[in-house]
């Protein structure tokens, strides 16, 4: 098998939390191959356990037992510097709530991570304008978070994970917090960057939009992997599944 | 806009490479920080600023009491040699009850002296919870921040260099807006009742040994209070950093 086939693997994934006197099992045996360069929605409602995979995934939380490799790299075996220089360099990560940083800007924002990466203010600035560009914000370079609406943000929070050219984009709910024409419009650019540049986009979600074009579409019910779909097949049964078009 | 593509494979070669957060860019981001939360950073500043105002405040006034004796001894022991040729009416007052019941004035002196040492002591108490109150607060209403710095390849010991910074920055401004606080208020208060005599030499330099314990205490105490919850912060997993929600 081709070792570049696959940029993320997991294999038995479990993750138990401990609530006072009850064992809670979030994930219970995950195993998941993603391909290079592919869309992938992960869906389920919620409690499914898609949020506890993504932080697993994104090397955030450490899972109870099982692994999880990114690039044949386990990420078990990491130390703490390792795990620092995947999640800046490897992993750009997109969240429902978008997590700016409140007091900079959101040229400030996309240029944190190229500062951590050790690039020139420079480097930094110019990285960050081009990127902030690409996601349609050039004019709002020097806004604060406050200053720009949830979608502004939520572009912003892409540029930023796309700050260090990671190969994996892990988005948790991008669409959560948004309006129906702005969630679209934040897909539409996810996978414009997925074509455009090829980066794997992992992402959990139960926003139906994501199913057209996402390539294939894990489902998780009680922590275990319920089925696994190739958007090919599923297709057909768009228009029964939402009223609304999907763009 | 040219992007590169993603590197195709990351190996374990490339993953030992180091992560960096210079220290002038950690300057740079602290100074931000305290600058555009300013209302906060006020409040926070003003707890540390009274603790140290108070704190101040009390030692200067036993440094004047201090002061205030040995003037006293100074005048009696002059007038007894008979050197004093134009007596005051400040200078008869001080000799006549000096002389007349010294052993009770004594006393007295050294029972106001000890509750001035006892409630230094309070005081310091007083700035500590203040201090470790306001600095608490700073760091927790800031996990979300710090799990995101995480997330984008922020190393434990960057979020500490953060706050490390920021809190000396504060701690060292607040306490020596502190101790001029509570310095100015009581010499004011001494001129007006004891006049400018007590404003020798003896006062500047004690004035200015309590400046440097002042500003000592104020800087170390924000230091030790923000030190603790940061590190613990900053050790959290990034997933659980981010779920806490205030």
């Amino acid at each position: 098998m081709d070792a570049n086939e696959y940029v993320v693997r997991t294999k038995g994934l479990v993750k138990e939390y401990t609530m006072g006197d009850q064992t809670l099992r979030a994930l219970n045996g995950v195993d998941l191959d993603i391909y290079r360069g592919e869309y992938i929605s992960i869906m389920g409602p919620s409690g499914s356990g898609k949020s506890t995979l993504f932080n697993a995934i994104g090397g955030l939380d450490k899972p109870t037992s099982g692994s999880v490799f990114i690039n044949d790299v386990d990420m078990a075996q990491l130390d703490a510097q390792e795990l620092a220089y995947l999640r800046c360099h490897t992993i750009g990560y997109i969240f429902q709530t978008f997590n700016l940083i409140p007091v900079m800007t959101a040229l400030e924002n996309v240029t944190l991570p190229t500062i951590f990466a050790g690039l020139s203010t420079d480097e930094g600035i110019e990285r960050g304008i081009e990127l902030l560009k690409i996601v349609g914000l050039d004019k709002r370079l020097h806004h604060k978070p406050f200053e720009l609406s949830g979608g502004q943000q939520q572009r912003v929070a892409i540029a930023r994970a796309l700050a260090n050219n990671p190969s994996i984009i892990l988005a948790d709910e991008p669409t959560g917090n948004l309006d129906l024409k702005t969630g679209q419009e934040i897909i539409a650019l996810l996978k414009r960057l997925n074509v455009e540049q090829g980066v794997t986009i992992i992402s959990a979600t139960h926003d139906l939009k994501m199913l057209d074009i996402s390539d294939r579409i894990v489902w998780i019910r009680d922590g275990k992997i319920d089925k696994l779909e190739e958007r090919k097949n599923i297709e057909l049964k768009m228009g029964e599944m939402e009223g609304e078009p999907v763009h | 806009m040219s992007v590169d593509k993603p590197s195709a494979h990351v190996t374990h070669r490339e993953v030992r490479q180091q992560i960096k957060l210079p220290f002038s860019k950690a300057v740079e981001i602290s100074l931000k920080s305290i600058k555009i939360r300013f209302a906060r950073s006020i409040i926070t500043a003003a707890g540390i600023m009274l603790g140290i105002a108070f704190f101040a405040s009390v030692r200067m006034s036993a440094e004047f009491s201090v002061i205030h004796d040995k003037i006293v001894n100074e005048t009696v022991a002059a007038f007894q040699a008979g050197k004093l040729h134009h007596i005051t009416e400040d200078q008869t007052r001080m000799i006549t009850s000096a002389t007349t019941d010294v052993k009770a004035a004594r006393q007295d002196a050294i029972a106001a002296r000890e509750r001035l040492d006892w409630l230094s002591i309070m005081a310091l108490i007083v700035c500590t919870v203040g201090i470790t109150n306001a600095m608490l607060m700073s760091v927790t209403e800031r996990y979300k921040e710090i799990g995101t710095m995480k997330c984008l390849g922020a190393l434990d010991s960057f979020i500490v260099k953060l706050f490390f910074i920021e809190s000396c920055l504060t701690g060292f401004i607040s306490s020596v807006i502190g101790f001029l606080l509570g310095w100015f208020i009581i010499s004011l208060v001494h001129i007006f009742t004891d006049g400018l005599q007590a404003f020798g030499v003896q006062f500047w330099t004690s004035s200015l040994t309590l400046f440097g314990i002042s500003v000592l205490i104020g800087t170390f105490l924000t230091f030790i209070a923000t030190i603790a919850p940061a590190v613990r912060a900053a050790q959290m997993p990034p997933a659980a950093a981010l779920r806490v929600e205030i």
